[in-house]
């Protein structure tokens, strides 16, 4: 009213508008629009930055640089003694890398005499290749004598050097490649004899000490192992402690207790869980070191507290008038909960239990207590074998000197992330599909 | 659902209740220092291409002093068999392993490690003594005749020769057994040559606060102690062109298109200058194995002698490719001569 008094023009022309504020509001919600933005970018920000530097260094991981070589499967080499009929050991202990030599310097014109030559030529491809021919030879002895056409791994330095990850413009005693090993390199790549091709072996090899030979099957297989026990495990018991606590347990000093502890239990760091672990299954249940079972123990009290928490708040969204319902036409209390209430509650459920599944599949920390932050090399069977876990895998290859390893690092970060990925969109697809509202 | 719930948790307890009592362990469980890991995996990989009988060996890396704890647990499968070591067993760690029952420890010294400075390749040649290093990282440092807090910034305030760059040294940090060596070997040298060790002596502290007062490090932030592993020093210098990182040999030489290599007291460090004993900054390498588990743990003796060939710690051998320091003929024949023998370290 002051301000119509106070402003003569405005009542000549026609009733002025209250002043309500609407032009301060106005700019409060703009700048809060702004805010969010902002802080949306800032997000979007950091993760194009993550992603972008984890997928610009590790795609190149998926292809491996490989070599076909004519083997001659020489018995001379693969056996000279011809004892191959009475001692099966032959096979397996012959000087493989030889017979993949003498194909290379036949094919680059080595001289067998150029001792000094054929040590570097030795390095072009990767002492796999034992491995590889030993499995060829073995698996059919008929081969002997023949000469194969095998697409053999190069080392790993010349792989590097083939993607362009080595700086080539220094003195070549600087770096890991000769500039001997660079003239092979780019004529065995004009000839089509080296190329890249996908790199299976990421997914099949072990750990191994030589970047090219090195892959996350030990890994793969310990975390499909632990997060077998992990849903075995915590789902039930998760399940059943929080439908006693919710529908069945009276409200009591006791229940309260058990409530702040699970709370507390959701946060403790994780690192603790690997200390109980250490002390409970291996120092005192006599359970075996870097075992996926203890592991997966460990994961599973880890994962129990954000079970519990999901299925608690899954089962008090069923509204009190389905339980009433269920009651009212005379089922019993378990007919209710577990015809009615369950049901309706599983999307909520199994949407926690994958974001635990997915939470434990990150962990490292309660790992390295219990002995599976190692160097394993065979594949585990059981789960009492020792194994390792794909974040795992991570940590030790950042800390390897090779620069091989640099990419791979990155190709096993490619890998646990679309695990994830998968893991969270299968939660909201059972969300969206068997998600209720009332 | 109910029925299926209760069925998997079952069959889940069961499993775990099983393996309780698990049968016989078939592979050798190795723990400890990760400068010796790679060393350690590159015989273990070998060691299983070449005993087909026997399965690879498991290394697990948490260092030194994690792995001989563990390795002092006790006698038994569930115990591990080998502990990696960059330094020598202390007494008292070697006490509390008697005390749990591991009675008969073996010491094998598998070789040497050296520890090298290093800058980023572009920068200019570096020659460093002990003395530059005691004066640009040292807590304290005689000026005129009197013990001041380090008041040196650049490194050519310490040396005329050195480059005008900003102090910043990236060193490994205390749980390393990298940073004793860094101490003993160059900190209490420096501390000598420059006649601080006589001026922290006036102050009347006796000869272990003396010594350790000696090596204390700045902590105005010129000096950073890295805890991680060597590729996180390599990503300090990448990231600030000045500095200066700690690192060991076979690192250094897998990255020496990155990294551009300081002499110390003019010596260069490489395989050789480390195995004559040239170059003052270098280590032997250990790994102590449990007699107890000596034939009972299947392979385990043939991977010690593995371990112990020309073929994997000789000269050309893969170790020394990949940055061990090859002990002389003779002192590796003592090795194997002891592990033959059996000699157990004394308590």
């Amino acid at each position: 009213m002051t301000d119509i008094a106070l402003n003569p023009a405005a009542v000549s022309a026609r009733p002025a508008r209250r002043d309500i504020g609407l032009k301060r509001r106005y700019a409060a919600e703009r700048r809060f629009r702004l805010y969010g933005i902002i802080a949306i970018a800032i997000g979007i920000f950091f993760l194009f930055a993550l992603l972008y530097s984890v997928f610009s260094n590790g795609y190149t991981a998926f292809w491996q640089t490989e070599v076909n070589l004519s083997i001659n499967l020489d018995p001379k080499i693969i056996d000279p003694d011809n004892k191959r009929a009475t001692d099966p050991n032959v096979l397996l202990t012959a000087n493989y890398p030889l017979l993949a030599r003498n194909a290379l310097a036949e094919k680059l014109g080595v001289s067998q005499s150029d001792k000094p030559g054929l040590r570097e030529l030795g390095k072009l491809f990767s002492d796999g290749v034992r491995g590889q021919l030993r499995e060829l030879v073995a698996g059919n002895p008929a081969l002997i004598g023949t000469t194969q056409n095998v697409w053999v791994l190069t080392g790993a330095d010349i792989d590097s050097a083939f993607k362009g990850q080595i700086d080539l413009s220094v003195d070549q005693t600087r770096r890991k490649v000769s500039d001997k090993q660079v003239e092979w390199m780019n004529k065995l790549k004009g000839e089509g004899a080296m190329a890249q091709r996908f790199n299976t072996g990421l997914f099949t090899y072990g750990a191994s000490s030589r970047p090219e030979t090195s892959g996350l099957s030990v890994a793969l297989i310990g975390s499909l192992y632990m997060m077998l026990i992990v849903l075995c495990l915590s789902l039930p018991i998760g399940v059943a402690a929080s439908i006693y606590l919710e529908e069945y347990a009276k409200k009591s000093r006791l229940t309260d207790i058990i409530e702040v502890n699970i709370n507390n239990l959701a946060a403790v760091p994780s690192i603790v869980f690997g200390l109980l672990g250490l002390a409970v299954f291996i120092n005192f249940l006599h359970m075996p070191r870097s075992a996926s079972l203890v592991g997966g123990l460990v994961l599973t009290l880890m994962t129990l507290p954000t079970i519990i928490i999901a299925t608690r708040a899954a089962l008090r969204a069923v509204p009190p008038s389905i339980r009433a319902a269920a009651l009212g036409i005379g089922a019993s209390k378990t007919q209710m909960v577990f015809h009615h209430v369950l049901p309706l509650a599983a999307p909520g459920i199994l949407t926690g239990t994958i974001i635990g599944l997915a939470h434990a599949l990150g962990e490292t920390a309660p790992l390295l207590l219990i002995g599976m932050v190692a160097f394993v090399a065979n594949n585990p069977v059981t789960p009492l074998d020792p194994a390792t876990a794909l974040p795992v895998q991570i940590y030790m290859w950042a800390n390897e000197a090779e620069r091989a390893f640099v990419e791979r690092t990155s190709g096993a970060i490619i890998v646990l992330l679309l695990f994830l990925a998968v893991m969270n969109i299968t939660a909201i697809i059972l969300r969206r599909r068997f998600e209720r509202r009332w | 659902m109910n029925k299926l719930i209760s069925t998997a948790a079952l069959l889940a307890i069961a499993v775990a209740a099983s393996t309780v009592g698990a049968s016989a362990r078939d592979q050798i469980q190795v723990s400890g220092s990760s400068t010796v890991l790679p060393y350690a995996k590159i015989v273990a990989e070998s060691f299983g291409e070449t005993f087909p009988n026997f399965k690879t060996p498991v290394v697990e890396s948490g260092g030194s002093g994690a792995g001989i704890k563990e390795f002092c647990k006790g006698v038994g499968e569930e115990t591990i068999d080998i502990a990696n070591s960059s330094r020598p067993i202390k007494d008292a760690e070697l006490k509390s392993c008697v005390d749990a029952g591991v009675k008969d420890v073996e010491e094998i010294r598998i070789g040497y490690d050296g520890i090298v400075f290093a800058t980023d390749i572009k920068g200019p040649d570096w020659k460093i003594t002990p003395k530059d290093i005691y004066l640009a990282l040292a807590a304290q440092i005689v000026v005129d005749g009197k013990l001041v807090d380090n008041p040196n910034a650049k490194w050519n305030q310490v040396n005329p020769n050195l480059p005008d760059w900003d102090i910043a040294a990236y060193i490994p940090g205390e749980k390393h057994g990298t940073r004793e060596v860094f101490e003993e070997k160059l900190m209490t040298g420096g501390c000598k040559a420059t006649g601080a060790a006589d001026a922290i002596k006036k102050l009347g502290l006796d000869d272990k606060a003396a010594a350790a007062a000696c090596v204390k490090i700045r902590k105005d932030g010129k000096a950073i102690d890295i805890d991680g592993d060597y590729p996180e020093t390599l990503a300090r210098i990448d990231a600030n062109k000045t500095g200066v990182g700690v690192f060991g040999l076979a690192f250094y030489e897998n990255n020496a298109d990155k990294l551009k290599v300081a002499s110390v007291s003019d010596v260069v460090p490489s395989t050789e200058t480390i195995a004559t004993g040239k170059y003052p900054v270098s280590r032997p390498l250990f790994f102590y194995v449990k007699k107890a588990h000596l034939g009972v743990i299947p392979g385990l003796k043939e991977y010690v002698d593995f371990f112990l060939s020309d073929q994997m710690i000789g000269d050309d051998s893969p170790l020394v490719e990949y940055g061990l320091v090859a002990a002389p003929d003779a002192e590796r024949k003592a090795q194997r001569d002891a592990f033959a023998a059996g000699t157990t370290m004394k308590n």
